[in-house]
């Protein structure tokens, strides 16, 4: 049986400025070497100023994840030289001496199981490092600081998982509660990265690097399993050591350079003082925490009687949870869960369109009416959802701009029964003998009326035409 | 006029109308041009001054606000940052780093309009305590310039003895004040930890390091200190102190205080026979202004000096790694490197005593050796804290002779580490506790000076500097003769 535990690195995004400076946090939309300053650059005399409120995020998290929570946090010092490291080591946590990290000691269910969380720390990302060149000999590597200093937390795992499967459904309950307690926004490129480690009985632990993806985690954590398993099978040792995810090859190779024994020379921060939190704190923070995603998906089940399907999907996803929670009363909630998952999830599928969106909650409300009180088709309904989510015109505008009002009138849809009638005499003729064809002329109508025709007023009409009555 | 005048006289005098601001920073430019060459305080000038000098002038004739410093001359030891000038550190791996912000300290002092003269000579890094270990060459003392000025601020002591400045900035992590103002016959105050803003400091071993005036007189350090302390939003480690005025009551006297004489510090043994003397002098006119002194055993501080070298080199071995020549620094072609043998390459600029602490500093807190090491250091740090904590419970100061012996020859002790770090002895406690201390200028003994050190409880400065100044008064020394 398997053993596997994650590293999990996920930034803190929807935080407005860095860990340690007013440089903004969201880094993605700058030119390289643009949002820096003497903070996050490490220019000598600069000290790095504690951002509280990420203090705040990340305890959120915490709690969320059920994890102990100190009353005093401290800073740490990790030593190592790398060049996408401005000061040359690493403003994190440690739980050496004492737990002063954001948290520890948590849990979370996937599925059947609890995952236990080993430990919460908060920490600055260091910048990025971009290789480039067409060979060995022209090759360089360049340098952005941009991202340096971003609000971290890594969220280290207990060995809990047993199967690829279970990391993966793990990443994404956690990638969700992520995004729904608003800390953090996963879909982000480079949001959310995780290391694994991997061993089977009897073997020694194989730490997995630089996986780009959650489906190339899962990917390497199953190769790294057959791998090991292989091994044993031929009665080959498996060394302790790092592999990295070869993401062209889909395998896992060894890093090869012998890591070292890390020497990190941890020692406290001591630019930053220790920073209390006391119980006032806490408990704010409890009472402002969104719902969880378990509850909500409770609560839409056994309030407003949508399925537990449903429930789920709409629960997990933090955009559509709000737009449902702002567009539902109590008698229209299982429409707009309907409408949501079924229609409005597929229009809206990628970020790049929930962003320039311009669906609003009244828009889906009004919609839901109109279907009731019959003022719509759902066919006319779905053309509508387009034009909406394009202009964000009021639903009133767009129904005469595209002519889409019901046809319910009697007299109306007499004539254009008339005229059907008239053009499709064989089919009149066959329908006779077969009733089934009504329906083809019930098609028909639509066809004319561009599919805003009352359908049971027109079948109604119809078969009184027909004399089937 | 007469340069050798306190800050607080030169305001008056400008007051008054004795002289213009530009009439006295053109007269401390010659007298600096007539023998800095000799003394070697500064690194670099301002080349603005003159400029400055004059606008304030305009200011004053058009009866506009001036602030407290009414253009006098302050130089600012090369570890803080100017905007737009060059910060070396006195290391050649910051040869040609120019800061592009100024540091709170010396822009409080820049808001009150004085005029920042020049950059002074200091041990590489702030590392060392007689400029011996500037990249540039070292400071000479003034008394004798055979002599080491001390340091590792020695060039801001030099540029305020021999009046070449009014006063200067300088930063103590475990004496760098105080030791180079006892040498030069000057007033050194190292403030409580967190007192003065950290911005703009470049950091040695940032949990001991505190920037603090150094000056003529008591009395100006209090003016000084009233300036530059207080809470800032650009260093976390800042106290409020309630903008305290450091010269109210500052001549309210010492009488029935309790002074603690420091055993270990004053250990006839350790002393020279001339400082020795100079504080059994200093312990008399002490008891002659009415207080009590008592002996008192500082038991912890024996592993002081030992405790304080491993720290700071640890934190050093941090603070010191940024300098790989990537986001600033000197001219380097790095093709060809790889990364690794490019960081030793780019740090090959840093001097001796920089390269001793740091193989230290990668040393002692390395896992398998911290517990034997760096741990200890700093419990040795956390008893020494309890201990003063329980001392002062009783007493309101402790003195003794701020350094042990009194200036010595160039080349005289650089060759023996450990008997340098002994100098060091008297100064490290009040970095390691974190409670201000004073070196105030007391004898002239074979024409060199000695200090006496008095420290007082976790931002007392208040009542540390109505004891310096207590002190100050009895004693009548010498001009230097330069």
């Amino acid at each position: 049986m398997a053993k596997i535990g994650l590293e999990i690195h996920g930034q803190l995004t929807k935080l407005e400025s860095k860990l340690f400076c007013p440089c903004k946090a969201d880094y993605r939309q700058f030119e390289p070497n643009t949002n820096i300053c003497p903070i996050c650059m490490g220019i000598p005399g600069s000290l790095p100023l504690l951002n509280r409120t990420a203090v705040e995020k990340a305890t959120l998290i915490a709690m969320a994840l059920d994890c102990k929570t100190p009353h005093k946090i401290a800073f740490f010092r990790k030593n190592y030289f790398y060049p996408d490291l401005p000061k040359n080591f690493q403003i994190t946590q440690l739980n050496v001496y004492g737990n002063t990290s954001i948290g520890w000691e948590g849990k979370i269910s996937v599925a059947d199981k609890v995952i236990r969380i080993r430990r919460i720390q908060l920490e600055e990302d260091p910048g990025r490092l971009i290789y480039e060149g067409a060979n060995e000999k022209t090759k360089v590597t360049l340098v952005d600081y941009n991202r340096a200093g971003t609000p971290l937390v890594e969220i280290v795992t207990e060995p809990d998982f047993e199967t690829p499967h279970e990391v993966r459904e793990f990443l994404n309950i956690l990638s969700d509660l992520l995004e729904n307690l608003n800390v953090s926004d996963p879909g982000l490129e480079g949001a959310m990265r995780a290391d694994a480690n991997v061993s089977i009985e009897g073997g020694s632990k194989v730490e997995i690097k630089n996986i780009g993806s959650f489906h190339d985690l899962e990917k390497a954590v199953h190769f790294e399993i057959t791998r090991q398993q292989s091994l044993v099978e031929r009665k080959i040792e498996i060394v302790q050591e790092t592999r990295h995810w070869d993401d062209g090859r889909k395998i896992t190779v060894s890093a090869r350079t012998k890591e070292e024994e890390a020497e990190y020379r941890y020692h406290l921060e001591a630019d930053i003082p220790w920073v209390r939190i006391n119980d006032d704190t806490k408990n704010q923070l409890q009472t402002h925490m969104p719902e969880s995603i378990s509850s909500k998906k409770e609560r839409y089940v056994s309030k407003y009687g949508i399925t537990s399907q449903v429930a789920d999907i709409l629960a997990s996803d933090r955009y559509f949870s709000e737009l449902f929670e702002n567009a539902k009363n109590q008698t229209n909630a299982k429409d707009i869960a309907n409408m949501i998952t079924t229609d409005i999830m597929g229009l809206l599928d990628t970020r790049k369109k929930r962003e320039t969106s311009k669906l609003s909650s009244e828009h889906l409300s009004d919609l839901v009416e109109y279907i009731k009180s019959n003022k719509i088709t759902r066919a006319s309904a779905k053309l509508a959802l387009d034009e909406i989510i394009k202009n964000g015109k009021l639903l009133e505008e767009i129904i005469s701009d595209l002519d889409l009002g019901h046809v319910s009138d009697k007299d109306e849809l007499s004539n254009i029964i008339t005229q059907v009638l008239n053009e499709e005499a064989k089919a009149v003729k066959d329908a006779k003998l077969n009733p089934e064809i009504v329906n083809f002329l019930v098609g028909k109508v639509m066809q004319k009326t561009r599919g805003k025709a009352d359908p049971e007023l027109t079948l109604s009409l119809l078969k009184k035409s027909l004399g089937f009555d | 006029m007469n340069l050798g005048i306190s800050a607080l006289q030169y305001v008056n005098s400008i007051k008054n109308g004795d002289f213009t601001v530009e009439e006295f920073i053109e007269k401390s430019f010659e007298r600096i041009k007539e023998i800095d060459d000799k003394l070697h305080a500064f690194l670099s000038f301002n080349d603005i001054a003159l400029e400055k000098a004059k606008g304030i002038d305009r200011q004053i004739s058009s009866n506009q606000k001036i602030g407290q410093c009414f253009g006098m001359p302050i130089s600012v030891k090369d570890n803080m940052c100017v905007e737009g000038t060059k910060t070396t550190c006195a290391s050649k791996v910051l040869e040609n780093f120019v800061s592009p912000y100024t540091g709170t300290a010396v822009s409080r002092l820049d808001a009150e309009d004085a005029i920042i003269i020049g950059k002074t000579n200091l041990d590489e890094f702030a590392m060392g305590l007689s400029t011996e270990f500037s990249a540039y060459g070292p400071s000479k003392n003034p008394w004798n310039i055979d002599y080491v000025p001390g340091g590792s601020s020695g060039g801001s002591a030099v540029s305020v003895s021999a009046n070449e400045c009014i006063a200067s900035l300088g930063s103590d992590t475990g004496g760098s004040i105080r030791n180079p103002a006892s040498f030069c016959s000057i007033v050194g105050l190292k403030p409580t930890y967190g007192l003065v803003s950290r911005f703009g400091l470049v950091s040695y071993a940032n949990s001991l390091d505190q920037i603090g005036p150094m000056t003529k007189t008591v009395k100006d350090s209090a003016f000084l200190l009233n300036i530059i302390s207080g809470v800032d939003h650009n260093d976390n480690t800042t106290i409020d102190n309630k903008n305290q005025d450091y010269l109210k009551n500052i001549d309210a006297g010492i009488a029935g205080k309790k002074i603690g004489i420091v055993t270990e510090m004053t250990n006839p043994d350790g002393l020279s026979t001339g400082v020795l003397n100079a504080t059994n002098d200093a312990i008399k006119k002490f008891e002659d202004l009415g207080a009590n002194c008592e002996q008192v055993s500082l038991g912890m501080s024996k592993y002081a000096v030992a405790a304080y070298y491993t720290i700071t080199s640890t934190e050093a071995g941090s603070n010191l790694a940024r300098y790989d020549n990537i986001r600033y620094g000197y001219e380097f072609d790095s093709s060809g490197f790889e990364f690794n043998s490019y960081i030793s390459q780019a740090r090959s600029k840093l001097g001796p005593e920089v390269v001793r602490r740091m193989i230290v500093g990668g040393f002692v807190p390395s896992a398998g050796h911290a517990g034997k090491y760096f741990l200890k250091a700093l419990k040795v740090k956390s008893k020494l804290i309890t201990e003063i904590n329980h001392i002062f419970k009783k007493f309101d100061y402790l003195i003794s002779p701020t350094v042990p012996i009194q200036p010595f020859k160039f080349g005289e002790k650089i060759n023996d580490p450990v008997s340098f770090m002994l100098v060091d002895f008297n100064t490290v406690t009040a970095n390691l506790t974190g409670i201000p201390a004073i070196s105030v200028p007391f004898k002239i003994e074979n024409g060199l000076p000695i200090g006496i050190q008095i420290m007082a409880n976790h931002m007392d400065e208040h009542s540390l500097l109505r004891a310096a100044y207590a002190l100050e008064k009895t004693v009548s020394l010498p001009e230097v003769e330069i």
